[in-house]
């Protein structure tokens, strides 16, 4: 008997494995958080990737760069400076693939990156939680310099990174809505904003490309000099139209507001990156505001920023979010 | 006046303050009365052509003024400037 036609589709796709399953993820309207019915808000899930994140891309398209390019072959090991979403979506294809994977990551993240690195079988070295993620890839350039054994993707340097999301990410997007006003994405490599950016700026020209970023809290900030920030090789600020900080704790009650307004379950980048989709879609008379949810919120349940009044998270500024 | 916010990394170069207060109407400006009233701040703020130094982001209130008109961006003195080291993520 023939199986009747699903009414929802198209589905999430059939596929090979679970690496070819990355990607083609929902777009969901956020109509309780949009401040006036003429302007859509719309949440890109990028949480439904295999592992809970949007680094799901990024980490396919580099190892099958490098594997295109001969860079890299069985048994090969693999070395990655990360705060935790990049190295637990390449942990999980390097599992798959056979290769060995060595990520270094901040001390102060939540547990959960920890444990998730760990259940794919990546080995984790630990660099200075106050220096943040630039603390790991100072860490991890030493590291590769001292041994050529070990290939880098660098996500920060990269052009698999951007084009992860030119080839996949932006052209999701596109297919599902005619018309985007603004995208609003977290910067953190500058993978997501460059890609997406610079696909809409080729196709729909008038889109402005709004950046939210972290204010790290003071614990993170322990650098000797200013000299010591880090700015990704891929950022190209000109394809920025706004770039606009969010203090943790805005971060923390946005992230429960798409938990409380709209059943969405986020990590904490997410729900700084909500806080201004809704600040850039209170500025319009209409239009379409896109956001990316980056990832899922299993990974902070620990730290209590979905149980806890946000005065009593103690880790708050002193903890690695994005 | 406008308010200048003072990372941790350069609290030592403004006698351990966390906000300061410094005249000017642009950023540029701003930065400069900074600079005179606490000298070793400059060589972290500036570059040897006297553009603001590669490795930090500096707000008008919560946007980076790279992204909009620089050291020529225009301020109040109801205005913050937050001053921070560009951190990455990922």
């Amino acid at each position: 008997m023939a199986v009747p036609r699903l009414d929802n589709r198209p589905c999430g796709g059939r596929y090979g494995d679970i690496v070819q399953a990355i990607g083609h993820t929902p777009l969901v309207q956020l109509k309780r958080l949009s401040p006036k019915p003429s302007v859509r808000i719309w949440a890109k899930l990028e949480s439904h990737n295999p592992t809970g994140s949007v680094k799901d891309r990024v980490a396919r398209a580099m190892i099958e760069d490098a594997e295109a390019k001969g860079a890299i072959g069985p048994g090969q090991t693999i070395l990655e400076p990360t705060s935790g979403n990049t190295g637990i979506s390449l942990a999980m294809i390097c599992s798959r693939k056979g290769y060995d994977l060595k990520v270094v990551m901040p001390a102060n993240v939540t547990p959960e990156r920890t444990q998730l690195l760990e259940m794919y079988g990546a080995e984790i070295v630990y660099s200075e939680g106050s220096k943040g993620s630039n603390g790991a890839v100072e860490l991890a350039l030493e590291m590769a310099r001292a041994d050529a054994a070990y290939y880098m993707p660098y996500q920060y340097g990269n052009p698999a990174n951007p084009l992860a999301h030119y080839n996949g990410t932006a052209p999701e997007i596109l297919e599902e809505l005619d018309d985007v006003t603004a995208f609003v994405a977290g910067l953190g490599t500058g993978g997501t904003l460059m890609g997406v950016g610079r696909r809409f700026k080729e196709e729909r020209p008038g889109v402005k490309i709004v950046a939210a970023e972290p204010l790290q809290g003071e614990p993170v900030q322990g650098l000797r000099s200013l000299d010591d920030g880090f700015i990704p090789p891929i950022i190209d600020l000109s394809l920025l139209d706004r770039k606009i900080f969010v203090s943790n704790r805005d971060a923390v009650i946005w992230t429960r507001k798409l938990l409380d307004e709209e059943g969405l379950f986020a990590g904490v980048s997410s729900g700084a990156i909500a806080s201004i989709a809704v600040r850039i879609a209170s500025e319009l008379d209409e239009g379409d505001v896109v956001f990316v949810v980056c990832d899922d919120g299993w990974r902070y349940l620990s730290s209590g920023v979905y149980t806890l009044p946000v005065d009593e998270i103690e880790s708050l500024d002193s903890t690695v979010w994005w | 006046m406008a308010t200048i916010r003072i990372p941790p990394v350069l609290r030592a170069s403004v006698s351990g303050e966390k906000e300061v207060a410094a005249d000017g109407s642009s950023v540029g400006e701003v930065l400069r009365d900074l600079a005179a009233k606490h000298p070793q701040t400059e060589s972290q703020l500036f570059g040897p052509a006297g553009d603001l130094n590669r490795y930090v982001n500096v707000y008008l209130n919560d946007e980076d003024v790279r992204v909009l008109e620089g050291l020529e961006t225009q301020v109040g003195d109801a205005d913050t400037l937050v001053i921070l080291p560009a951190m990455a993520g990922g």
